[in-house]
């Protein structure tokens, strides 16, 4: 245990000093106000059915936040808002004080430090594990760059050292596609540690799982918080308390309640959607 | 810990290979047709190095169609397009360099505006006197339709069975454009009786042995790049925007440049397949734009194996040799066997022949980043 | 005979017979016969008389040998100077087929050599053709008074203006005397000198759409070649003008009525087309580039079905259409259960498999029906045209396709709608997964809603067949149209095809005499691509969550 928090520590700690030669564009983050992401008035429709309503949701710098409700509460809506595959019908995403998100593309979020894990594992099957972390990486990602970009040492100790703390460095010459599925949702986890995105999305990360997989888990998205901001969508009410510090829980395109665990379970509006739901 | 190790040098063993083999193929060919008589069982008919030539050409085509479907899952139905953009490019020139030996003898106007009571040259046959202009056109006019087509496409996101349809549609309303006379490139006929290409008569044995040469250099140097663009980080990304476009999104690449980038590349290299076809058939023809014609070539690369580059080229040789012997034999039954190849190479080998080859080797064959095999995603209710 | 049916209403035809006094039953054919035989001897300047005289007893009923007479093709029989016709004479012997002028009874052929020739000089021409006119003005049949009128219409002459006259006064049929008092005023314009009846007769002629009418305008308001107007009467002449102008643009309104049918007939085309395409495509998510020749099957059946009953055409179109959707449906029912079933979720190997039984297909076609254009004839109830005015007609074919295509559209959407198939095929394609859970035979699902695909496609062929070449090309020339239309109609739903082809119809046709018939296609393509970048999900996208993945 003590040894996975140390490595995680040094990956991450490895990943903001490489970042500094890396002659990527970042426009200057400003998180003076200590909140790195602001969702406010959010209104997303499709075909006449509201998938979010008046949103509004502040995540803190270094933060770690679980998002819970039921299905059709808006969780994956809100996700591709904020990471530009969603454009809402009205309402602003600012990421620190000064860069608004709305209307910028995938990649160009991606690149701000944006990083999203899916629900399905997705990772590329006909890659082997190491080329999959190798397009994760911080780098410069236009096309014609691509045909001559070749691995820095530091790089290549960025990703080994990612395959150590994901557990597949033994796998590293193996196709993705022959990797089992939890392996699967490692390498993802992978695929965005080794970018050391500023914000990190994580949708429903240990479905199927084993638990001690889940365990894993659960402690990296901890160690991960305070150098990054970590988001988590996940129903498993288990793990969400284990992990969790603050909780927003969505409800119909908004936000129902907000606060710890504790508090929230103890909410009467979420008791009553809750019960009102299970007695139904 | 295990040693990661990347290769990436332009003659990787699997070019090596393919370069030694093309060039001694091309070797025993030249030999054959040079040093030996007629009746000699090495001997090798001009007519043999034509129609080597020409399934060579056909070749560096499929290719171009295997970059783009094998390696980035974008199945293009309008191929054949581009490949008669590049010989109409070529022909074009060709003509010019008839000069006044036409039918008519105008040095002014090809036989066919004589023809059509034209008084002066269009204003885009100019500038096809100069060879360099030409050989420029024959990648610039077709890259840039792609250029065109391809920002419009990828851009929206249009992807899949819709993109092959316009891309079926593209090529279609080309034959259309290009079967009427009012285009100026000669209408139904299309552009023919060529004389010379740089001087050399295209009749002549030598020149024939000279262009089925050059489409072999040709061919190989486009195999090279091929195979280094699909060895770098660059063929990475488009591997993996074939088998995951969102999470390549997701993770900061623009993946419509990336398209846009490898469809203009491969229809460039289309291009110059279609001008190397030109001047050894002697004859281009709005048939070429024909929507069977590029799904031919798409049957080349499935039968021959997408995703490898051999595989491509194997398919393109093979299922044209097959073509040329079947239609010499029974041309009736020409379509039925491309029509049951198609089906039975889509339901028994979706690998194609390399696909097969490869089953029995098992994995040990994992000697380059660049020849990857798409998985096959079935889908859970395919019981 | 469909104008002269439409023009004079039923009554008026029956008013008319049992006005005019001079029946044909009345007439005495014996003596009209004695009366014809006198021309055979008779020499040239006796025959005006002898005409006259014909025309006073016989009428109407001489009309035959009057056209006879004036086309030169009237002869006598040497024997006993009768009156006759006679046809090309065949074989050695010059035999030809004879007939009774006046009654057209045939008589015993014999050889050409017992014939002579009545010959008429110009001054006999000139009174026959009065004669002619005349009777047919004051006939008993509407439809024969009617034409007249129009003739004498095209011919304006000083000559007519009487008889005209005479025939207004007697005329009982409203619509008739309209074409008279016409066919009077245009004669009035071009021979008056009065500038006041010529102006009145301009007002009669004012929207109308006759062609003679405009002519006969376009005389009045010519310049010759030194600038000079032809026509004297400056009052005249403007007034001919604005006259002219009115007519004109009643005229490109129906150039416009035309022009919109014609794009919804092109349209009503594409949408039978692409319907089952929508359903297979749209429904099912199969890329099906054999329906091109699932269409030609439909059409290959008319033909057959028609080979199988020569003497029932009228009716071997309704028998072809269950027909050709039994043979094409059970093709795509082949189709899917030996190919498209293995390639489940993946469209392009899908796309590619098809395109080779399109080969396949095809070249079948070619082996068994030669690879020559096949004839299917079109049933008379089909042929003709609607002429609703002179500028305006609808072709019967194409009204029938038009409403052929709506009706084929409005069954499958209750078959989609209100069928427990409908139902089980829109469970299926919206969650496969849950449709099996709670019962639902996807397979079946799946081979019969292909089915229902393909056998619209073979109703396609059958009405295509009444409108282009039946050969094997025929798919080809349709299938990537109609993939256009769905693509741009949207695959969500029908409707999306049907909105999709009549625009792209009318689009089309509307552009073709600007563009030309290549270009038109070329700028609709263009137009798509470009639509699909603003909405690359068509008219009518699929709804829902699933759509988004």
């Amino acid at each position: 245990m003590e040894t996975t928090l140390h490595k995680v520590r040094r990956a991450i700690l490895a990943g903001t000093s490489y970042e500094l030669d890396e002659p990527v564009f970042t426009p200057k983050l400003d998180v003076s106000h200590e909140v790195l992401l602001y969702v406010e008035g959010l209104n997303v429709s499709f075909d006449g059915f509201q998938a979010l309503n008046d949103l509004n949701l502040y995540i803190n710098d270094g933060e770690l936040r679980c998002l819970i409700g039921a299905n059709g509460a808006g969780k994956t809506t809100l996700m591709d808002c904020i990471t530009g595959k969603t454009m809402p019908d009205s309402g602003d995403i600012y990421f620190g004080q000064t860069l608004d998100l709305v209307g910028r593309s995938e990649a160009e979020i991606a690149r701000l430090g944006i990083g999203r894990k899916f629900q399905k594992p997705t990772v590329f099957e006909a890659h082997t594990v190491f080329y999959n972390l190798e397009l994760a990486l911080k780098s410069d990602k236009a096309v014609w760059p691509a045909l001559r970009l070749q691995l820095s040492g530091e790089q290549r100790d960025r990703i080994e050292e990612v395959l150590s703390i994901i557990g597949l460095t033994a796998n590293a010459n193996m196709l993705a596609g022959s990797l089992s599925h939890g392996q699967k949702q490692w390498l993802e986890i992978g695929m965005l540690l080794v970018a050391s995105p500023r914000l990190l999305l994580v949708d429903e990360p240990v479905a199927g799982m084993t638990a001690q997989e889940t365990e894993r888990t659960a402690e990296l998205l901890t160690s991960l918080a305070g150098d990054h901001t970590v988001v988590v969508v996940e129903h498993d009410m288990e793990f969400v308390r284990s992990i969790a510090r603050t909780v927003t829980v969505l409800h119909q395109g908004s936000v129902l309640a907000e606060g710890s665990m504790d508090a929230v379970q103890n909410n009467a509006d979420v008791r009553k959607v809750y019960l009102g739901e299970e007695a139904a | 810990m295990t040693t990661i190790t990347q290769r990436r040098s332009l003659l990787s063993s699997n070019v090596r290979n393919f370069i030694g083999l093309l060039f001694l193929v091309t070797a025993l060919a030249t030999i054959g047709n040079t040093m030996f008589a007629e009746g000699s069982i090495f001997y090798v008919s001009t007519y043999t190095i034509t129609l080597l030539g020409k399934y060579l050409t056909f070749a560096i085509l499929a290719l171009a169609v295997d970059l783009i479907w094998g390696y980035c899952g974008i199945l293009s139905l309008g191929h054949g397009a581009f490949f008669a953009l590049g010989g109409y490019a070529m022909g074009m020139y060709l003509m010019r360099q008839i000069g006044d030996r036409g039918v008519y003898g105008n040095a002014e106007l090809p036989d066919f505006m004589v023809f059509l009571n034209w008084q002066e040259l269009p204003w885009f046959w100019s500038g096809f006197d100069s060879f360099g202009f030409a050989l420029l056109m024959m990648m610039f006019v077709p890259g840039l339709l792609a250029f065109v087509f391809g920002m419009l496409a990828f851009r929206s996101r249009v992807t899949g069975v819709y993109l092959s349809i316009m891309t079926q549609a593209l090529t279609y309303a080309l034959m259309l454009a290009f079967f009427r006379n009012e285009m100026g490139f000669g209408g139904n006929n299309g552009l023919t009786d060529f004389k010379e290409l740089l001087g050399f008569d295209l009749q002549a044995d030598s020149t024939r042995l000279g262009l089925f040469i050059a489409t072999s250099v040709v061919l190989a140097v486009a195999y090279g790049i091929s195979h280094f663009v699909m060895a770098s980080r660059l063929g990475r990304v488009i591997i993996a925007i074939r088998d995951g476009e969102a999470r390549a999104r997701f993770l900061g690449y623009r993946t419509d440049h990336y398209k846009v980038w490898l469809f203009v590349f491969s229809a460039a290299l289309a291009g110059i397949a279609g001008a190397l076809y030109v001047p050894q058939v002697g004859i281009i023809n709005p048939g070429e734009f024909s929507p069977l014609n590029s799904i031919e070539i798409v049957v080349w690369v499935a039968v021959g194996g997408r995703g490898t580059l051999y595989g491509a080229v194997i398919g393109a040789i093979l299922v044209n040799y097959l073509k040329t012997r079947f239609t010499a034999i029974m041309p009736e039954a020409w379509l039925f066997g491309l029509g049951a190849l198609f089906v039975a190479v889509t339901l028994f080998m979706p690998n194609g022949i390399v696909g097969l080859f490869r089953r029995e080797k098992s994995d040990d064959n994992n000697d380059d980043g660049s020849d990857t095999t798409p998985p096959l995603t079935t889908t859970a209710e395919a019981s | 005979m469909t104008l002269l049916l439409l023009t004079a209403p039923p009554s008026a035809m029956a008013q008319s017979v049992t006005n005019t006094p001079d029946s044909p039953a009345a007439v005495d054919i014996a003596g009209l016969s004695a009366t014809a035989s006198k021309l055979a001897k008779a020499k040239l300047r006796q025959r005006a008389a002898i005409v006259s005289e014909l025309e006073a007893s016989g009428g109407e009923a001489a009309l035959p040998l009057f056209s006879a007479m004036l086309a030169g093709d009237l002869r006598y029989r040497k024997a006993d100077q009768r009156i006759v016709t006679t046809g090309e004479p065949v074989g050695d012997d010059e035999i030809v087929s004879v007939a009774d002028a006046i009654t057209g009874e045939a008589l015993e052929s014999a050889s050409e050599g017992a014939f002579r020739k009545v010959r008429v000089n110009n001054s006999l021409r000139i009174q026959l053709r009065k004669t002619i006119a005349r009777l047919t003005l004051m006939s008993s049949k509407p439809a024969l008074r009617e034409q007249a009128a129009l003739n004498m219409l095209s011919k304006p002459d000083a000559d007519n203006l009487p008889l005209l006259a005479e025939a207004l006064a007697k005329e009982p049929d409203a619509s008739i005397r309209e074409s008279i008092e016409l066919a009077m005023a245009v004669s009035t314009v071009k021979v008056s000198t009065d500038s006041t009846a010529r102006l009145a007769a301009l007002d009669t002629m004012s929207g109308n759409l006759n062609p003679a009418v405009r002519n006969e305008l376009n005389r009045l308001i010519a310049v010759d070649d030194d600038g000079n107007p032809e026509e004297a009467d400056k009052a005249v002449r403007d007034k001919a003008a604005t006259t002219l102008d009115g007519i004109e643009s009643r005229v490109s309104f129906f150039r416009f009525l035309e022009t919109l049918f014609f794009g919804l007939s092109l349209g009503s085309v594409l949408m039978l087309a692409a319907l089952g395409l929508a359903i297979t495509f749209g429904v099912m998510g199969v890329i099906n580039m054999a329906h091109g020749e699932l269409i030609m099957l439909g059409a290959y059946t008319t033909f057959v079905v028609q080979l199988l009953m020569p003497n029932h055409i009228g009716l071997s179109i309704l028998v072809a259409i269950p027909a050709a959707f039994v043979v094409s449906g059970l093709v795509g029912i082949l189709i899917e259960r030996g190919v498209i079933r293995f390639l489940h979720g993946r469209p392009l190997e899908t796309l590619l498999a098809t395109f080779g039984i399109s080969l396949i297909l095809q070249q079948a076609v070619r082996s068994i029906f030669s690879p020559l254009n096949r004839p299917v004839s079109t049933p008379e109830w089909m042929s003709g045209a609607l002429e609703l005015n002179p500028v305006l007609s609808l072709t019967y074919n194409r009204l029938y396709i038009l409403v052929f295509a709506l009706i084929v559209f409005f069954v499958l959407q209750m078959v989609l709608k209100k069928t427990s198939l409908g139902l089980n095929v829109r469970a299926v394609s919206q969650n496969r997964n849950m449709a099996k859970a709670i019962g639902i035979r996807s397979e079946r699902v799946d081979a019969l809603t292909f089915g229902l695909g393909s056998g619209i496609a073979g109703v396609a062929g059958v009405a295509l067949s009444q409108l282009t070449n039946v050969g094997p090309n025929l798919g080809q020339t349709y299938i990537i149209d109609s993939f256009l239309v769905v693509v741009f109609g949207g695959a969500g739903n029908l409707w999306g095809t049907l909105v999709g082809g009549f625009t792209l119809g009318i689009a089309n046709k509307f552009m073709e005499p600007v563009t030309g018939a290549v270009l038109a296609n070329i700028l609709v393509l263009i137009f798509i691509i470009l639509f699909i970048q603003k909405r690359p999900r068509g008219l009518f996208p699929q709804k829902g969550r699933a759509a988004d993945s």
